[in-house]
């Protein structure tokens, strides 16, 4: 089957078309750029744990035929057969409670929402079924099921298309939350999940599929996996700690990028894992910069950064230099015209102004407001 | 009532005579009332205890009784339908009704013999069919249809191509459902309040809103009635008692269900009509609604548009049901099986359901089979799960517009010159709504923070000025076609 697919793809037929073309290509001409996207390390990540696993199965709308909303399913129908890649009705209730029961049963269901805002139908069997059987069966009943999809905010598809539930579901005992950023992330991450014996909320971002990073030969591995509770620090610093997952990453990583050519210093850290939090990374790295910036897209209440700011005030208190800044969606609905949107959601210079408030390099807000 | 015209099925009557006289030898009761006579044409069955029932609602405490008799009345058509060797004499005195007692063992199958039949008025080429029973429609409203029809057609074809040109995000057309759209609107008083789903704009262009207006909230500028706050399509109108439309499937079928016990409780003479997809139908509100429209007797008019689509998931794999239609009857409401095509059809079948809800308060399922001529969205494209002549067909030999312009004609209430003039008109004047919907100002800032509450917390007043500031401070970072 290898072979043959991998024929297909260097003979230049029809790239794309077949199952795994990026994988298959990368490991033919191992160069040392190796370009991914998002999508791709998904997709392949997907496809090896599927052929792994005869026990893992794809479930969601419109995850077979039409390959996802997204393109996340490519090939996979093809690959595993509509029994291992299940289109359902419209009833984000029905297939959740029906994942969830396959999971009980031995299975490792992975359940595609179209977006997260569509898991809000089947809430309930996330937490009060997926997330606290183990506990209340003491043990007896595993959910080992992934839940996956889009999250946070898309481009103009307004209130309800468009809000990060990492809050949510990371506020409830039972789940692992992820969130990956890059192409590493998406594969690391997914198959880290797919694999954990626990129930994982597996947060994507929809405006992230279609962008390429460099991997190594390490992540197209397909042994490769990454810890669960691991934060990432994706550039080092000294003077200030930016905390940041998701799309926001790409965001802090560019506004550290800004911050070095007026000479301060950030520190990166990619979140990865919402639940459980790898505090020790992040309080290591206050420790070291005596200054934090939280960045997330999310409401601001009650949110990611808000239980940051906590542990770090619980933990590295005396070590702070500077009040804690928090960045984070505005706390309206996600309103569609375009010039409002943009309003809503934290930008580049929202951050680097953050950071450059931490380091008395301008006048608090905190003063004028 | 409705007026029906023209010669009534004979079929449909002498089902029903059989069907009356084989009732009241198994039950004894007295023949229908005159008020279920009234519906002979509409081929559905009234309770014998029709008349009690305006009674039970006068006197709740009388209730009770009346729709225990009724129930058990329903288990005995039952019975009688499903061919099955009843022994009437023993009965199961059951809560909710008397249930009677078979020695045959019998799986009720999982679908009827036949299929449920679908009602129309006009064939294919718009020539009515014989026999056929339907509400008259006079010539002025017949070309104020059908002139809404092309505008809704013209519409689409329109905003579609302005998303192909990146002016706007996005669009949904409703092509291959204009009949649905707009003769289910004619057939309403402009009191019922609709709750959509998202390809029903007919409804809402029928009832007056201008095309300024649709291109308004395209663009999502001030004019907007949504100030821009939510996503091209999701028209909403108070003025027009349409209720903004909500991007989660379903959601608006069991607050229809609750629309319509509000009106109930207002004592007036409207209902709440709401439309939904083949595919919404899985959903479990679509499930909650219909229960609890029948229990709480709910005045609400639930109008699917089976259009063989749910995105790229056909019927088959949404349901194994004869369509919608047949699910009415689990719930205990009364439904109907319409060509979605044939405007008279749709008209007829809503006016008439919509004196069943009002005058009756009950729930009525209508599945107006059709089908999504068009993408499923600008972020579609069908040609990739079906194939193009299947389209072709619908789009051409079954097109709504078409069939009842052949029947305009054919009264000779339309010609070659209305239509090059209808179309000319409909086109200029959306041109024209777009150039000034593109040149309208953008929301103000403020609406970013309004309309959260109904009064705008300190906190979100802290917010805004903090953003004024900031904006004051770096004014290069910020958009300039925010007006401030
Ligand atoms: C709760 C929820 N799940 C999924 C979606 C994504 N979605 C939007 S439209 C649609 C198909 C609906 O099909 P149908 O009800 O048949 O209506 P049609 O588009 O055919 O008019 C889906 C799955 C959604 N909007 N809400
Ligand atoms: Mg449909």
């Amino acid at each position: 089957m290898w072979g043959v697919l991998r024929q297909k793809v260097c003979a230049g037929g029809l790239p794309g078309m077949y199952i795994r073309p990026a994988v298959a290509a990368f490991r033919n001409y191992s160069s040392s750029a190796k370009q991914m996207m998002v999508r791709e390390a998904l997709n392949s990540a997907l496809d090896e744990e599927m052929s792994a696993d005869h026990r893992v199965f794809l479930m969601g709308e419109e995850v077979g035929e039409y390959q996802g909303a997204y393109k996340i399913s490519k090939g996979l129908l093809e690959k595993y057969g509509p029994e291992r890649v299940l289109d359902t009705p419209i009833t984000e209730a029905g297939f959740t409670g029906i994942g969830v029961g396959a999971a009980y049963y031995g299975l490792r269901p992975v359940v595609e929402f179209m977006t997260f805002n569509f898991s809000m139908q089947a809430i309930d069997h996330i937490i009060n079924s997926a997330a606290k059987s183990n506990y209340m069966s003491a043990g007896q009943i595993s959910v080992p099921i992934v839940f996956r999809g889009p999250n946070g905010a898309a481009a103009g598809v307004g209130a309800q298309h468009s809000q990060c539930y990492a809050a949510w579901y990371g506020s409830c005992p039972g789940l692992k939350v992820l969130s990956p950023y890059s192409s590493e992330d998406a594969r690391g991450l997914l198959k880290a999940a797919i694999r954990d014996p626990d129930p994982v909320v597996f947060l994507e971002n929809e405006l992230l599929y279609g962008e390429s990073f460099p991997v190594s030969d390490e992540v197209l591995d397909s042994s490769f996996c990454l810890p669960i509770g691991k934060a990432k620090i994706e550039r080092e610093g000294k003077d200030v700690t930016i905390t940041a997952y998701s799309k926001m990453v790409g965001f802090a990583l560019k506004a550290a990028e800004m911050l070095s050519k007026e000479g301060i210093s950030a520190e990166v850290i990619n979140l990865r894992s919402i639940r459980p939090l790898d505090r020790s990374t992040i309080n290591a790295s206050v420790r070291k910069t005596n200054r934090l910036v939280t960045v997330e897209e999310g409401f601001p209440q009650h949110g990611v950064g808000a239980e940051i700011c906590t542990s770090v005030i619980e933990e590295s208190f005396g070590y702070l230099d500077a009040p804690v800044e928090r960045i984070a969606g505005a706390d309206v609905p996600m309103p569609y015209a375009a010039n409002l949107e943009r309003m809503a959601v934290p930008q580049v210079e929202d951050i680097v102004r953050a950071a450059k408030r931490a380091c008395y390099r301008s006048v608090p807000m905190a003063a004028t407001a | 009532m409705a007026t029906l015209l023209l010669g009534r099925s004979r079929s449909a009557i002498q089902n029903l005579l059989k069907r009356t006289a084989l009732l009241s030898a198994l039950t004894h009761s007295p023949p229908p009332s005159s008020s279920a006579a009234s519906h002979v044409g509409c081929r559905y069955r009234a309770p014998p205890s029709q008349g009690n029932r305006s009674l039970a609602v006068l006197f709740p405490f009388s209730r009770h009784e009346s729709t225990k008799a009724q129930i058990q009345l329903q288990q005995t058509h039952l019975a009688e339908d499903d061919d099955t060797q009843v022994q009437l004499d023993e009965v199961l005195d059951f809560p909710g009704g008397k249930v009677a007692f078979t020695s045959e063992m019998r799986f009720i199958p999982e679908s009827a013999e036949k299929r449920v039949p679908c009602y129309r008025v006009l064939n294919d080429d718009g020539v009515p069919m014989p026999y056929s029973n339907y509400v008259k429609v006079s010539k002025e409203m017949a070309v104020k249809m059908y002139s809404a029809m092309v505008t809704l057609q013209t519409m689409d074809n329109v905003f579609y191509e302005l998303q192909r040109q990146g002016r706007i995000s996005f669009y949904l057309t409703s092509m291959g459902e204009e009949a649905v759209n707009i003769a289910s609107a004619a057939a309403l008083s402009a009191d019922d309040v609709i709750l959509p789903q998202y390809r029903e704009p007919g409804v809402l262009l029928w009832r007056g809103f201008t095309l300024q207006e649709f291109a308004n909230q395209l663009m999502g500028n001030e004019a907007d009635f949504g100030k821009g706050k939510q996503m091209p399509i999701h028209y909403g109108s108070n003025k027009h008692n349409y209720i903004t439309i909500s991007s989660p499937i379903a959601t608006q079928l069991p607050q229809a269900a609750g629309v319509a016990y509000a009106l109930k409780m207002e004592g007036g003479k409207a209902c709440a009509v709401t439309y939904f997809g083949d595919g919404a139908s899985s959903e479990g509100d679509f499930h909650a609604a219909m229960n609890f429209a029948a229990v709480m007797e709910a005045p609400v008019i639930f109008i699917c548009r089976n259009n063989g689509w749910a995105i790229s998931t056909p019927i088959e794999e949404q349901f194994r049901s004869d369509g919608v239609v047949v699910k009415g009857r689990a719930y205990g409401i009364r439904s109907i099986r319409v060509d979605g095509n044939d405007t008279l059809a749709v008209y007829s079948a809503v006016r008439t359901a919509r004196e069943m809800a009002v005058n009756e308060n009950r729930p009525v399922l209508i599945e107006a089979l059709t089908y999504r001529a068009g993408h499923h969205s600008t972020s579609d494209d069908s040609t990739k799960y079906r194939s193009i002549d299947e389209i072709e067909y619908w789009k051409k030999a079954r097109n709504p517009v078409n069939r009842f312009k052949r029947w305009l004609e054919s009264n000779e209430w339309w010609g070659d010159e209305d239509e090059l003039k209808l179309r000319q008109s409909v086109k200029k004047e959306l041109l024209q709504a777009i150039q000034v919907a593109e040149k309208a100002q953008k929301p103000a800032l403020e609406e970013l923070f309004r309309d959260v509450y109904d009064q705008v917390p300190s906190n979100l007043e802290g917010q805004e000025r903090q953003l004024r500031e900031t904006i004051k401070k770096h004014i290069g970072d910020y958009p300039s076609d925010v007006p401030l």
